[in-house]
């Protein structure tokens, strides 16, 4: 089981979106599930790509009742972007690549918003955007320690 | 920035990759749009990420039931006199209710109408997960199995709540009225006068497009679902009127009105099967049954 790490993370990343939050601190929750995605596609882009990012969009998508395909693209979208940058990034500090995730995130819920205006049911209000930066914030954490999990798996 | 170019323009796999799956994202995301004939894949997926879902209401759940089980028993003794109360007077309201259905019922075979409106209804509860952000939706703990469907009404002690809109085997999701894609025929009780209220995606506020200057409608005006459309059964209320503005440029009224229930308070909704009474000795419908 060569896969665990990256399965365990995932299957908490969408535990944590899921997880009911009150009202007001809907607008502070990181999006989860695409730190997780971002990490593993820069760790181990061989085998984590655009394909996981499409299927945890579909897995995400169901989840939250939203149009099948919406978060489906966007996923795949990061997952994309992170195989093209993931070279230099790796090479990045910590608070640089927090940049970075800050920008995908920003990404990831531009075409959100995008698709949802496409359709006629969506009214923007700013908050929807705060996620990109507690995510940023997250990510230097989220970094270490996923991080520590990969390497205590190759110690063993 | 030279790099990004060439591999942008160079087709590497990962490009052909995302093409692909973004293009297949496209039809998924039309074909969801327009018709339902994705339900039965979103339901087998909705079976794998089931136990995430339930898994993430533990902790919610944990905690209520700590806090009921610390209750002192004199805020309960005073909880329940008041329920006591109120049953005794809802008892007493019912059995007027009892005797006017009758009334309605006979003078209804009097003018020969056949058709009687029943319902059966089932009490659901709200399953405390987060959907999609900035969403005017709500999880119920009740799915297909309990023979929940794509367009059913859902009320609840005050009113209309919103329809069914997903249905998996244990779940199912429910559009509320405020969302901007949802939609009710009511009439005003006082008068019939018929219109469709629109949710505008701002939490208590329907809107009431299209009345033309002369209608008769005021402030406090009572709307009730018509059943126009026959989505939602006739009579319930659902939003009462609070503000009338004429704007010279625009030859209807902006109408903005309150739902009479609390969308987002709650934990408890009433999912109805509006369903008809056949009437047998109606020659008419025998006819049809016979066919």
């Amino acid at each position: 089981m060569n896969n665990l790490p990256v399965m365990v993370s995932f299957l908490l990343a969408l535990l944590l979106t899921s997880l009911p939050i009150p009202e007001t601190a809907v607008m502070f929750r990181p999006e989860w599930l695409v730190l997780v995605l971002i990490y593993w596609c820069m760790a181990t882009p061989e085998r984590i790509g655009i394909f996981t990012g499409w299927l945890m969009g579909l897995l995400l998508d169901v989840m939250y009742g939203s149009m099948l395909g919406q978060n489906a693209m966007s996923l795949s979208v990061i997952a994309y972007l992170v195989g093209i940058l993931h070279l230099r990034v790796r090479m990045f500090p910590l608070w640089q690549q927090s940049v970075m995730v800050f920008v995908l995130v920003l990404v990831h819920l531009g075409i959100n918003a995008w698709i949802r205006g496409i359709t006629g049911q969506f009214t923007i209000v700013w908050t929807y955007w705060t996620p990109a930066l507690t995510s940023a914030l997250v990510w230097p954490f989220l970094f270490i320690l996923l991080r520590d999990l990969g390497r205590q798996r190759i110690k063993r | 920035m030279r790099e990004l170019i060439r591999r942008l323009g160079g087709v590497t796999p990962a490009t052909v990759r995302i093409l692909v799956l973004v293009a297949l994202s496209i039809a998924l995301m039309l074909i969801d749009h327009r018709t339902q004939q994705l339900e039965k894949f979103r339901n087998i997926v909705q079976t794998v990420v089931y136990p995430i879902m339930y898994i993430s209401t533990m902790p919610r759940e944990m905690v209520r039931g700590f806090t009921e089980s610390i209750e002192t028993s004199s805020n309960l003794q005073t909880v329940n006199e008041s329920l006591r109360q109120e049953n005794l007077l809802l008892h007493s309201r019912l059995e007027k209710l009892h005797s006017l259905e009758a009334d309605n019922l006979r003078l209804k075979h009097l003018l020969g109408q056949s058709e009687q409106i029943a319902e059966q209804v089932l009490l659901a509860e709200l399953v405390e997960v987060s959907l999609e952000p900035y969403t005017q939706q709500i999880s119920l703990n009740k799915g297909s199995r309990d023979d929940v469907y794509v367009g059913q009404p859902v009320i609840n002690g005050d009113g209309v709540v919103g329809q069914v809109v997903h249905t998996s085997q244990f779940q199912s999701t429910v559009t509320l009225l405020t969302d901007p894609g949802s939609a009710i025929p009511v009439m005003v009780m006082r008068n019939g006068l018929r219109g469709v209220l629109f949710g505008t995606g701002v939490r208590n506020k329907l809107a009431m497009p299209y009345m033309t200057a002369d209608a008769d409608i005021r402030i406090g005006d009572l709307l009730i679902s018509s059943g126009m459309g026959g989505r939602f059964p006739t009579g319930y209320p659902v939003a009462t009127v609070t503000e009338i503005r004429q704007d010279p440029s625009d030859e209807f009224l902006t109408i903005n009105t309150l739902p009479v229930t609390q969308l987002d308070h709650g934990r408890e909704v009433l999912l109805i099967w509006p369903e008809t009474i056949k009437d047998q000795n109606n020659p008419l419908q025998q006819e049809f049954i016979d066919e």
